[in-house]
């Protein structure tokens, strides 16, 4: 059975190790250079770093391929697994051998698993020790050029540690469920790559963020702190504005992962839209002449008036306790969907 | 004499749909015979081996194949061969791939003799079943099937999509392995012809319905037409059981299972080949001369 | 060793045929005491025919005192049926001689003739069967 299991997966599994493999040897070759270039370079490192065209693209590559890893194991090793079998009805062949169908469906799943675990881990290490000095540069607060989003925020996190195993592995159940139900491998493929894309969204954009309760800190507006407003209604020069609706101020903490910058009233209740006066804080329109103590008044209008700015994140040390649970529960979600795959390959082979 | 299947009252529906495609089942196949499974397309044939290879689950009723309910693990699953409709095979391996599925997966599997039979197939090993022809694709899968040793061997329409001469090869080639091993088999056909002599035990199913079911030569034996002058109602000859009747102004023909040997001298009584036998069981209304496929089996 | 062929339109069962086959070399002397029968794989094989159809005939031929199998090896002939039959052929054929030409004084065309012998000829080997 476990031959089977290698001899149906080789054809897929092999292309895609390969391309694996071919950007871990680039990794490991660029990779000591890196290294070296951070523990001498100091401040200078990541500037230097994003004039090497190649190491940049690198940056790009390792990112991009631990987000499609999982969607190519979902689709072209998953999908097809039971698919396949049902399109050219040889499950019944393989079914009517001395094996029963639970342990033909578990050996292959498991064959399958292993593979890919050990494919993605590969992939995930790689990737995560390539980028691990530029990472750390970017956490002190020496993000610059194209390397600017530290681990932790999204664009980055899953395609990092542990979590890119867990995705490759659940999208792996998704693609043999989506087999199992569609039984038309073309179709399961889509409808796994939607799935898969799916999961990854939500998971990075609405789940990550709850699994570990967010740091808050509450603080006052000031002409130091603020970044920039946001206002509406002035769509040219010289338009009134309306009212203004946003406020960021700035923390000074690096390698975070800022969740929420609001602005709370008196009473603690986050503000949707402020008055148009808030505008004056951002100082004049481009092309304006100033008008003197404008801005200061305003911010003091702010004080009075009991506007706060408060900001939610997840600082830096968070990023291991997020890859465990996010990992954890995709491979809890792996599991029951696998269940679903062996309830379903009960009852009545089509 | 040992029993091979037996079902009790066996109904089968797909999924959600109303129609039967099996229904009020009642066998007992004996073992080691060749039977023969014969009734239209979509007359449930393939949905009754189905369930007794444990692919279907049955919808209501009993079935016990090999003494043992389908399905019931690996070790069962040893004792019974199934090559479905069409043989489906790995378009994409090998020819010794094939082989070496069949040796990986049961325990019982029998390399020599397998080995012998490509040998005389003249296959080649290295060759992917979906280069060979239909009719070398049904050898493979008959051999991958035989190979397993199983007491039990269930054919699904194994020669529906062959050519004569792919045919007899095929039919040769099961009979031989009928032959060397103790073995039972089922097989399906639409074609009375595929049957006729390598069966010999016969269940004509029609509309999911069992007909007739009963030892070839017992069935031959009591199945008789008898022509005579016109009678008036379809109500044939006393003392047997009409399975068809026809009329013309002048002239009524019954085909019967006769009850006894006593025969009216005023019937011209002729014997029944098995082909007739089998369209009249085809044709036959199934409302009022429905045997009980129990009665059939004569022991 | 001779070779078994089936004539599927005659009507006559296979296994019958069979017999008839092995009981028509007999007569004929194209098998001898001590030959041996076609192995019943072989034949089943041969003529896609079910084994259990050959082990029949094979065991009805048994039962006549023509053939014994022997364990492990074959079947052979035990007896042939040259001499007593051959030497009944000429008076039962004089007879039937007879009887044809009576059949003909009494109206009978060809057609009747042999209506007439089958049936009463198939009556005849149903009660033997019977």
């Amino acid at each position: 059975m476990i031959w089977l299991t290698w001899r149906q997966l080789r054809v897929q599994a092999i292309p895609v190790a390969g391309a694996v493999a071919l950007l871990l040897v680039a990794l490991a070759i660029t990779g000591p250079g890196i290294v070296d270039a951070a523990e001498d370079g100091a401040r200078s490192f990541l500037t230097g770093l994003s004039a090497d065209a190649f190491k940049v693209t690198l940056y790009y590559v390792g990112i991009a391929a631990a987000y499609v890893f999982p969607l190519v194991v979902g689709a072209f090793w998953g999908a097809p697994m039971v698919a396949r079998e049902l399109e050219a009805r040889t499950h019944r062949l393989a079914w009517s051998q001395s094996v029963t169908r639970t342990r033909w469906l578990a050996v292959k799943l498991l064959g399958a698993a292993l593979v890919t675990v050990s494919v993605a881990g590969l992939l995930s290490w790689g990737v995560t020790w390539w980028a691990g000095p530029i990472e750390r540069a970017i956490a002190t607060g020496e993000g610059t050029g194209p390397f600017m989003v530290s681990r932790i925020e999204p664009a980055v996190f899953g395609a990092r540690g542990l979590v890119p195993i867990g995705y490759a592995v659940l999208a792996l159940v998704i693609g043999v469920l989506a087999g199992l139900v569609v039984r038309r491998t073309v179709a399961a493929m889509a409808v796994t790559l939607v799935l898969v894309l799916g999961v990854q969204l939500f998971v990075g954009v609405v789940v990550r963020a709850q699994l570990v309760e967010p740091e808050k800190a509450t603080s006052s507006i000031t002409q130091e702190n603020l970044v920039g407003l946001m206002v509406e209604g002035a769509s040219g020069p010289g338009d009134p504005i309306e009212n203004v609706s946003e406020i960021r101020v700035e923390t000074g903490r690096t390698g975070t992962w800022e969740l929420s910058n609001v602005t709370l009233d008196a009473d603690d209740e986050r503000m949707r839209s402020l008055p148009a006066w808030v505008a004056d804080c951002g100082g004049p329109p481009p092309g304006e002449s100033a008008q003197a103590g404008a801005r200061a008044a305003c911010f003091d209008r702010l004080a009075d008036e009991g506007y706060r700015q408060q900001v939610t994140w997840h600082p830096s040390s968070a990023f291991w306790t997020l890859q465990w649970r996010e990992t954890a529960l995709l491979l809890v979600l792996a599991l029951g969907l696998g269940g679903l795959c062996f309830w379903r390959i009960r009852g009545d082979a089509p | 004499m040992t029993t091979a299947l037996r079902t009790h009252e066996l109904g089968k529906r797909y999924g959600r749909s109303r129609h039967w495609a099996l229904k009020d089942c009642t066998l007992e196949l004996p073992a080691g015979r060749v039977v023969g499974l014969v009734g239209p397309n979509g007359a449930g044939k393939s949905t009754l081996l189905g369930l007794a290879a444990g692919m279907l689950v049955p919808t209501v009723g009993h079935i016990e194949v090999l003494g043992e309910g389908p399905s019931s693990g690996a070790e069962h699953q040893a004792r019974v061969g199934y090559v479905s409709q069409d043989a489906p095979t790995y378009r994409g391996m090998s020819v010794a791939d094939h082989l070496r599925i069949g040796s990986h997966l049961n325990p019982r599997w029998d390399d020599v003799l397998v080995r012998d039979r490509i040998d005389r197939l003249g296959i080649d090993l290295r060759r992917r079943t979906g280069s060979l022809s239909g009719g070398q694709r049904a050898q493979i899968a008959l051999t991958v099937a035989i190979g397993k040793r199983p007491e039990l061997l269930i054919l699904d329409e194994p020669v529906a999509a062959l050519d004569p001469l792919a045919r007899r090869e095929f039919m040769q080639d099961l009979m031989e392995a009928v032959a060397e091993q103790d073995l039972t088999v089922v097989l399906s056909s639409h074609l009375v012809s595929d049957l006729e002599r390598a069966c010999d035990y016969l269940v004509v199913l029609v509309d999911s319905e069992v007909r007739v079911a009963g030892d070839l030569d017992d069935l031959l034996a009591s199945h008789r037409r008898m022509t005579g002058a016109r009678r008036p109602s379809d109500a044939g000859p006393a003392g047997h059981h009409v399975v068809t009747a026809s009329h013309t102004d002048r002239q009524s023909t019954f085909v019967v299972r006769t009850g006894g040997p006593a025969v009216d001298p005023s019937w011209d009584v002729t014997p029944l080949g098995l082909e007739d036998l089998v369209l009249a069981y085809l044709r036959g209304d199934a409302s009022y001369e429905r045997p009980r496929p129990t009665v059939e089996v004569i022991r | 060793m001779i070779e078994f062929h089936l004539d599927s339109r005659s009507g006559v069962s296979a296994y019958l045929q069979l017999v008839q086959q092995v009981r028509r070399a007999l007569r004929l002397g194209l098998l001898d005491e001590g030959d041996q029968l076609p192995t019943v794989k072989d034949v089943a094989r041969a003529l896609a025919i079910n084994p259990n159809t050959v082990l029949k005939a094979y065991r009805d031929l048994e039962r006549d005192g023509l053939v014994a199998p022997r364990p492990g090896v074959g079947t052979f002939v035990t007896r042939t049926l040259t001499d007593n039959t051959l030497a009944a052929h000429g008076p039962l054929r004089t007879d039937l001689q007879r009887w044809l030409s009576k059949a003909r004084r009494a109206g009978l065309d060809d057609e009747s003739i042999e209506a007439l012998f089958m049936t009463t000829f198939r009556a005849a080997s149903e009660e033997d069967i019977a």
